[in-house]
């Protein structure tokens, strides 16, 4: 049976089967509870429940909402702020009104695991040559018309096999197999915060720490709060654009820059990731005004990532992004003055690489995910010049 | 790469038609989509009685199977109580099946057990089905989820000879993604696999997001994901939904259950809201259904002092979308639709 495991962040790598998630989970020697996943629906109907899952070990009060009248809520999780009524789900479809009280459903529901290199998320500045245990669940509270992983992102938990893996049993998975961290990716982890702030706690207290691969589009409290324990993030900014989210994201490009200057504020190690689609967001004017939002907001060592777009889910209809114009996109940004723009989902361009700013020398060399050469020194400081690189490089 | 499923060709021009529609190209190519002629006018049905429960509070099965008749007689027989007989009753459902059809009566159950599609009317409905030649078992009664039509009071049934009834979580969506418009969705496997034709089966009652939720609200009970098409209203999702060929071609009939009705507070069951209008609305066309059924919501808020939904600012605007060169699914102007009171 093939177990519709998202491949990657972005478009290249195997996924895995769902022998291998369960020697991946199993090695830890975690009981995993419900034990085999279940089998996808049939064309005829069966007479027991098509899921082995239970509801209930996954069902959590969720930590962000308020009570209205009529046994209504207001989420208080994303900006969407959906006012859901007696039995109905938000917009994400993992979170469930019920007699008045909301509920997440996806608590340690994790419908995809991987061990993958840190660069796949990408974070080139965080922890280069380690792996991260990946997880991910059901849902997400936009619905982006390139998403990669509209498999699970846009499905609601109870339509795709999943695993119970609480917080403490994902902590050991990750120590079983030497991942300093826990990656949340894949689909989006704001709809999962309650799972991704309780596998943060337990994740510190093993030695573990989290990255989280983000839209950003969350509110300023609960972002607060759900990222105490959080390290390192990197946020999808989709475009620079209000147009482009409202139309092409189904969300609002605002609230997202001011995740990246919150989590600035929190101090929290952040990378941005802007997939160039080609004749939606590949203007010369929106790379200019990334780029100088960035500078003047985050600063000049934020990395930048342009990466190639694939078609898929509604967009299959345009084309790859020609790597012109992702040069381009970091010529614009390196002219304004960007320290450190890379271009990704292209093997092989020199622009994957990590630079000095001042020296110019590589300092990181990185073939496909894997970090080929590491020379900056304990330090944070290259080799050559002395010059600081911003990041955290050693573990 | 991407988990990629294997897709016909038509699938991919239905994603690249999805795909222009997001990059701002899609008037032109929507237009471009299958369309049938429309009536130049729509009847649709308004079948009352008064007795419906007799002395109770329950409806009467006989009275409920007496009243689904008049209606069907009405709308397909032109002729009234009176005139019923069973060979023209049978006529009449003769409009939409044929005995080699698979038919699914795709109820409502959110509700739950106060406000879900009445089992007696489904009940009848069924009856009906096979007196006009259609077997048992090619007979569905389905809704999204199985646990929710079983606490809706439906006894759920698989296998065997009989009348099937389960949710859509007990088979599936279908893997490949279908496009239209603003939607892009995995259809639930009984409408795509067990319907040669699709009686939609909903219940009259207001919603606090789309205004109300009658027969093209209904459809997104046969999708993955219809938490995604809430924001605006429903607007313009549920009329892109209706325009899905799959659905478009298959639903021949709706009856929506009017029997205990729902002027505020939905789509949950709130008794405090509900009414006994103890009715049906029949008809071929589901917009001018979902005005006739509008225009009895706002009536019966007026009557209870309450703000028209235009006035609460979520008043249905996607039947007019349903209904628009876009889409034509149907005739929301009142001079266009000729509603009959059986």
């Amino acid at each position: 049976m093939k177990f519709n495991y998202p491949a990657t962040e972005n478009t290249m790598g195997a996924s895995l089967d769902r022998r291998s998630f369960l020697k991946c989970a199993l090695a830890s020697g975690a009981a995993l509870g419900t034990g085999a996943l279940a089998e996808p629906g049939a064309a005829a109907p069966v007479a027991s429940g098509a899921s082995t899952q239970s509801d209930e070990q996954f069902t959590f009060e969720a930590r962000f909402y308020e009570k209205l009248d009529s046994r209504k809520i207001r989420c208080k999780l994303c900006p969407r702020e959906c006012i859901v009524g007696d039995k109905e789900r938000g917009y994400c479809g993992v979170r469930e009104n019920r007699g008045g009280t909301y509920y997440t459903l996806v608590h340690s529901r994790v419908c995809a695991a991987h061990v993958d290199p840190v660069e796949k998320k990408p974070l080139f500045h965080y922890l280069p040559g380690t792996t991260a245990f990946s997880i991910a669940t059901a849902g997400c509270n936009v619905n982006c018309k390139f998403c990669q992983n509209w498999d699970i992102s846009q499905s609601r938990p109870e339509e795709i096999p999943a695993e119970y893996i609480s917080p403490h049993q994902a902590a050991e998975i990750a120590r079983q197999y030497n991942c300093p961290t826990i990656a949340y990716t894949y689909s989006e982890p704001v709809v999962f915060a309650e799972y991704l702030m309780d596998t943060a706690d337990a994740g510190h207290a093993a030695g573990v720490r989290s990255i989280v691969v983000s839209n950003g589009y969350m509110q300023h409290d609960a972002l607060e709060q759900a990222y105490g324990k959080v390290d390192a993030v990197k946020i999808d900014l989709k475009a620079f654009a209000d147009s482009f989210y409202a139309k092409v994201v189904t969300g609002q490009l605002k609230p997202v820059l001011e995740t990246l200057v919150t989590l600035r504020k929190m101090g929290k190690w952040t990378e941005i990731v802007y997939l160039v689609i080609p004749t939606l967001n590949d203007d010369d004017t929106g790379f200019r005004g990334l780029a100088q939002w960035i500078k003047a907001n985050l600063g000049p060592d934020v990395p930048l990532h342009f990466t190639q777009f694939h078609p898929e889910y509604l967009l299959r209809n345009l084309p790859i992004t020609p790597v012109a114009t992702l040069d381009r996109a970091k010529a614009i940004a390196d002219a304004e003055g960007l320290h450190y723009v890379y271009i990704g989902n292209v093997p092989g361009h020199p622009a994957q690489n990590t630079y000095c700013p001042q020296c110019r020398n590589m300092l990181v060399e990185r073939l496909g995910f894997t970090a080929s050469k590491m020379l900056i020194r304990k330090d944070s400081t290259c080799p050559f010049c002395g010059h600081h690189i911003p990041g955290i490089w050693h573990v | 790469m991407t988990y990629l499923r294997g897709r016909s060709r038509r699938d991919f021009l239905t994603q690249c038609l999805a795909g222009a529609v997001a990059c701002g190209a899609g008037p032109a190519l929507k237009v471009s989509a299958e369309q049938s002629a429309l009536p130049a006018k729509s009847r649709v049905v308004v079948a009352r009685d008064p007795m419906l429960r007799g002395t109770g509070t329950a409806v009467d099965p006989r009275r409920v199977e007496t009243l689904l008749d008049r209606a069907m007689q009405a709308l397909f027989g032109g002729g009234h109580a009176a005139a019923t007989s069973p060979e023209s009753i049978v006529a009449a459902w003769r409009h939409v099946v044929g005995p080699n059809d698979t038919v699914s009566l795709k109820v409502n159950t959110l509700g739950g057990r106060g406000i879900a599609t009445n089992i007696e009317l489904v009940t009848a409905i069924c009856e009906r089905l096979q007196q006009a030649g259609v077997k048992p078992v090619n007979i569905v009664v389905w809704d999204r989820d199985t646990e929710e039509m079983e606490r809706a009071g439906f006894r759920i049934a698989i296998g065997g000879d009989r009348v099937q009834c389960y949710g859509t979580d007990r088979v599936g969506y279908e893997d490949d993604l279908v496009a239209w418009g603003n939607i892009g969705s995995r259809l639930s496997k009984i409408l795509t696999r067990s319907s040669s034709v699709l009686i939609n089966l909903p219940v009259l009652k207001d919603h606090d997001g789309a205004g109300v939720t009658l027969a093209l609200k209904n459809m997104y009970g046969t999708i993955h994901n219809p938490n995604k098409y809430h924001p605006n209203g429903c607007d313009p999702y549920i009329a892109d939904l209706n325009m899905l060929p799959e659905i478009r071609s298959r639903m021949k009939l709706t009856i929506c259950d009017a029997t205990t009705a729902m002027y505020e507070g939905g789509p949950g069951f709130k008794p405090e809201h509900s009414w006994k209008a103890n009715s049906l609305l029949v008809s071929e066309d589901p917009v001018a259904l979902d005005y006739t059924g509008w225009q009895m919501i706002e009536r019966k808020r007026a009557e209870m002092g309450l703000k028209t939904l235009e006035a609460e600012q979520r008043a249905p605007h996607y039947i007019a979308t349903a209904a628009d060169q876009d889409h034509r699914l149907g005739h929301c102007d009142p001079g266009r639709i000729v509603v009959v009171e059986a």
